[in-house]
């Protein structure tokens, strides 16, 4: 009802990839925290890391719903895959492409969508997530150029980052409507990573603090209008938002892939799990909600593509999603007893890589005030 | 250089279960995949084609419309043009009659490209007949050599070098182009096809050959020109009622299946 | 059916001056076969050295040799043989051929059968006749072994079929045995031949292991949970005098060679008796191993499908169970 041909079509080639590629590296690369880079190098040539890129800048140029299969396979058997596909189709380049100039698309986009470069999202600070009004990193003009100062914390990929989209303060009296973003070259004098964040989950996604001192940035860098960066942050975030509901759903489905077989194999008091009605009935409530977070998403994919408005449906996914998986990944390890504690078993990974999906990319509490918001408003 | 891979759509086997009620296939909801051979032999030739841009690679399969599919998924992973050879005339086919229709097609499709083929791969055998004829028998009815059973190949300068396995080991065989090589697993599996490379076949019109479009002795086609029939099919017999040991040790159930074995006159 | 084609001839595949086993084991069958339908046994033989394999075949029951000898035919090349065995079949027109199913067999079969124009069963494992057509019903996997079909070749002639090694026990060995040789003149100059052997590279596992005659086998499968496990297996095969197999999921794993595979992509065996060790017994793999006399399965998953072909069955760890039954296996054998 939400998916057409193209779309199973290119489905069923992420559900393969992941199967043969992802499934059998998972682990390996929970514990090395390493994301290898052939694996990344081959996701780019498949296309994977330009979905949504419009044709003309390197990109496939399919829709929401494409993105959202997409997403939700690669996450089923590795949720890290999916998070570096959302990291070059939504953080990385849904900036540009909502104000990027002409030349700013040319130079960025063709790059990230083969999988060449990978540009990181430099907006949380020590001080200030979801508060973007609350940051202090600044921007002070100088010239042709602007001088960066500050630091950002949590950036995804920053490491392996060729550049990073900061946002910085130019009219710091003015609050959330004083940011600016910039594009800035993480071999530029003056940027310095920090060391690697010890993540509890998603470990083979390297994470860290960007630190800018004195970097200059010429003002051809400034991505869209002066003072207009906290909008096109709001915007990116909120595009983001199906993605990070489809890692949700891929990694409940992939914990219900894992515990369906082990209840019909595991015999505990001379019978199967399976057997018991008081799991059956967890079981039953999990699918279930797992079902309904499904249709939230590909619904709100599904109203995206048509064009619609879907600040609420956006957030009203990743809300239930997210929380849901939380749900699902425990009781799913529930089913697995002590086992399920045990890091032989890989629903201890799904665990902890679920646990930051309701934090990142605007915590449960903010999408319940976005749609609190779009009610009252 | 120009290269034919010949590939057949299949079920796939491995997905295939037995209904334990009628003992039968249960064939509804086994995926359709591109034969695990012909794979191999597809990926072959995709890499004599990475090393000389040059090179042009076909794929033809016979079947029904559906097999396109198949041939999408060939196109997708990197095949230059894709043919389906099909018509209500060639159903029921045994080997001897397909490999006449494919000599015969592949004869129209080099008249059609004006260029002939230089090398024809083919995979060992189709997992679901596992007969691995069809391949020899175009070689036959082409008049080419052939190699069997490849493991690895490079064709240069007109000359084929294949490693074959054997029961015995390996061979290392050389032929003159043009040739048939079918091709067993090799140590890389099909690349994966590009989103946009599937997409762009799945929008294009497959090229289908009919019993209209080349010439074909219908005599010698479908179930009349098969000179093998299949008298009957059956599952295997299994469930067998054995004597199930679980002791509270494994070393209990060890003791206990030994000293039965004795006594049963097998140790 | 035309009259004229008559006699069931045996392929005898010659490597290295020695006809290779499955070759005689198909004189077993043949002899059956050719009695049923009252014609001769004959034993055909393409090689530059013709003579121990004539005997040997002579000594399994042939009752004709037809030999084609010359050096073209010291390695063997589809092209060359073909044309000795399609020559040789338009002369005397035989009314069947089994060959058997080696890289060899299945090589040339299909090209002979083509040039003949007909009809061609592979691989098969079982062979039986029908009484009212006189046609051989051979019956042979397909589907990886999840379907068995049985086909027959009503009217053309020859029938011809490649029979998998291994199906049939080789019969009682009568050295006194004589047959009458046939010699043919049948060249095919060595520059014809356009694939040609350049080397050969033995496998130096396979050498050592012979799956095919082996009384016992004890196989390993990915239940083994690693390659250092392995060692149960072979301590026991060692205290039964046997060979080491192995499903193929341990070899795609890496922890066995290809040469100790059984299944429908490595050996067929029929040892005595064969014990499956954390093998879960996919369809491929019973297709190897199902004709064995005595099956044996060993597995922690009471539900896996080897259970369903094992005469005896433990549920339970490999760690514990294989240990104590190599040390059993030591003690009845002592």
């Amino acid at each position: 009802m939400f998916f057409s041909q193209e779309h199973e079509l290119v489905r069923e080639l992420a559900r393969d990839f992941a199967k043969k590629i992802l499934e059998p590296t998972a682990q390996e690369m929970d514990e090395k925290e390493d994301f290898p880079m052939d694996i990344y190098n081959e996701m780019g040539r498949l296309g994977f890391f330009g979905i949504k890129i419009p044709k003309e800048y390197g990109g496939l140029g399919l829709d929401t719903r494409s993105y959202a299969c997409v997403m939700e396979e690669l996450s089923r058997k590795n949720v890290c895959a999916g998070v570096l596909v959302s990291a070059a189709n939504s953080l990385g380049t849904a900036p540009i492409l909502l104000v990027g100039t002409e030349e700013q698309k040319q130079k960025y986009l063709p790059p990230i969508a083969g999988g060449k470069s990978f540009m990181a999202f430099g907006l949380t600070e020590p001080n200030a997530g979801s508060d973007a009004g609350s940051m202090t990193a600044s921007a002070v003009p100088d010239g042709d150029s602007y001088i960066l100062n500050g630091r950002k914390t949590f950036i995804t990929g920053a490491p392996i980052a060729d550049w990073i989209t900061v946002f910085a303060k130019t009219s710091p009296e003015k609050g959330s409507k004083g940011i600016t973003c910039f594009f800035v070259d993480m071999k530029q004098q003056g940027v310095s990573i920090g060391k690697q964040e010890e993540k509890m989950g998603q470990r083979a996604i390297p994470a860290c603090d960007v630190l800018l001192e004195d970097v200059r940035v010429p003002k051809s860098e400034i991505l869209g209008d002066i003072d207009k960066g906290f909008v096109t942050a709001m915007k990116t975030l909120s595009v983001g938002r199906i993605g990070v509901a489809c890692q949700a759903l891929g990694v409940s489905e992939n914990a219900m892939d894992l515990a369906i077989p082990y209840m019909k194999e595991r015999k505990q008091f001379g019978k199967t799990l399976s057997k018991f009605q008081g799991l059956q009935f967890l079981l039953a409530e999990l699918e279930t909600k797992l079902n309904a977070a499904k249709l939230l998403i590909y619904n709100a994919a599904y109203e995206m593509d048509a064009g619609r408005d879907v600040t609420k449906a956006a957030s009203m996914a990743k809300y239930y999603a997210t929380e849901t998986c939380l749900e699902i990944v425990s009781g799913a390890l529930q089913m697995f007893g002590g086992y399920g504690y045990s890091k032989e078993y890989p629903i201890e990974r799904l665990y902890r890589d679920a646990r930051v999906m309701t934090i990142y990319e605007g915590t449960t509490q903010v999408q319940q005030m976005v749609i609190a918001g779009q009610l009252l408003k | 250089m120009n290269i034919l891979v010949c590939i057949k759509q299949v079920p796939d086997t491995t997905e295939i279960k037995i209904d334990p009620v009628t003992n039968t296939l249960i064939r509804a909801g086994v995926p359709s995949i591109v034969n695990t051979f012909d794979a191999f032999a597809l990926e072959s030739a995709l890499r004599i084609k990475d090393a000389d841009p040059g090179v042009s690679v076909t794929v033809v399969t016979m079947g029904p419309a559906q097999a396109s599919v198949a041939l999408n998924t060939c196109l997708g992973a990197g095949a230059d043009n894709a043919y389906l050879v099909s018509d209500r005339a060639f159903g029921g086919s045994d080997t001897l009659a397909t490999s006449y229709i494919l000599s015969n097609a592949i004869r129209a499709i080099e008249e059609k490209q004006a260029q002939k083929f230089d090398l024809i791969l083919c995979g060992k055998q189709a997992i679901d007949g596992d007969t691995a004829q069809v391949g020899p028998e175009i070689a036959e009815q082409l008049d080419y050599p052939q190699i069997t059973y490849a493991t690895e190949l490079t064709a240069e300068k007109g000359k084929l070098r294949v490693k074959r396995e054997t029961e015995d080991g390996y061979e290392i065989r050389e032929a003159a182009l043009p040739a048939v090589v079918t091709v067993t697993k090799t140590a890389y599996d099909l690349r994966f096809p590009t989103i946009r490379r599937l997409l762009d076949a799945y929008a294009a019109e497959t090229a289908v050959l009919t019993a209209e479009d080349f010439p074909v002795d219908r005599e010698r086609a479908g179930l009349g020109g098969s000179p093998t029939k299949v008298r009957k099919t059956f599952v295997p017999e299994r469930n067998k009622t054995g004597m199930k040991i679980e002791e509270a040790t494994g070393a209990l159930s060890a003791i206990k299946l030994a000293a039965q074995l004795s006594a049963d006159g097998i140790l | 059916m035309t009259p004229k084609h008559e006699n069931l001839w045996v392929f005898i595949e010659v490597l290295n001056g020695s006809p290779k086993s499955v070759s005689l084991e198909l004189l077993g069958p043949g002899r059956l076969l050719a009695d049923a339908a009252c014609e001769k046994l004959v034993a055909v033989i393409v090689s530059d050295d013709v003579s121990a394999a004539a005997k040997e075949a002579a000594a399994y029951g042939a009752d004709q040799v037809i030999a084609v000898e010359a050096p073209e035919y010291g390695d063997y090349s589809t092209e060359a043989y073909t044309h000795a065995i399609c020559t040789l079949a338009e002369k005397y027109r035989p009314s069947t051929i089994l060959i058997g199913a080696t890289s060899t067999g299945r090589d040339m079969g299909p090209r002979v059968a083509c040039r003949l124009r007909t009809g061609l069963t592979a691989d098969c494992t079982a062979l039986d006749r029908d009484t009212e057509t006189g046609d051989v019903l051979w019956t042979r996997p397909a589907f990886g072994g999840n379907l068995m079909a049985t086909i027959c070749c009503p009217d053309h002639r020859p029938q011809i079929g490649t029979v998998r090694p291994g199906v049939f026990k080789k019969g009682d060995r009568h050295d006194g045995n004589t047959a009458e040789i046939i010699r043919e003149d049948i060249r095919f100059p060595k520059e014809k031949i356009r694939a040609r052997l350049i080397e050969r590279i033995a496998d130096l596992d396979n050498d050592t292991v012979d799956l095919e005659t082996a009384e016992f086998i004890v196989s390993g499968g990915r239940g083994l949970g690693g390659p250092e496990n392995f060692a149960l297996v072979r301590d026991l095969a060692k205290a039964l005098g046997g060979e080491v197999g192995s499903s193929r999921a341990a070899v795609d794993a890496g922890w066995i060679s290809h040469a100790h595979q059984v299944g429908q992509t490595g050996k067929t065996v029929g040892p005595r008796v064969y014990i499956a060790c954390g093998i879960s017994g996919a369809i491929q793999h019973l297709a190897g191993m199902s004709g064995s006399d005595t099956i044996i399965a060993i597995n922690k998953n009471p539900d896996a499908a080897i259970f369903e072909v094992a005469d005896y069955g433990i549920i339970g760890d490999l760690c514990e169970v294989l240990p104590a039954l190599t040390a059993e296996v030591r003690k009845l054998k002592a």
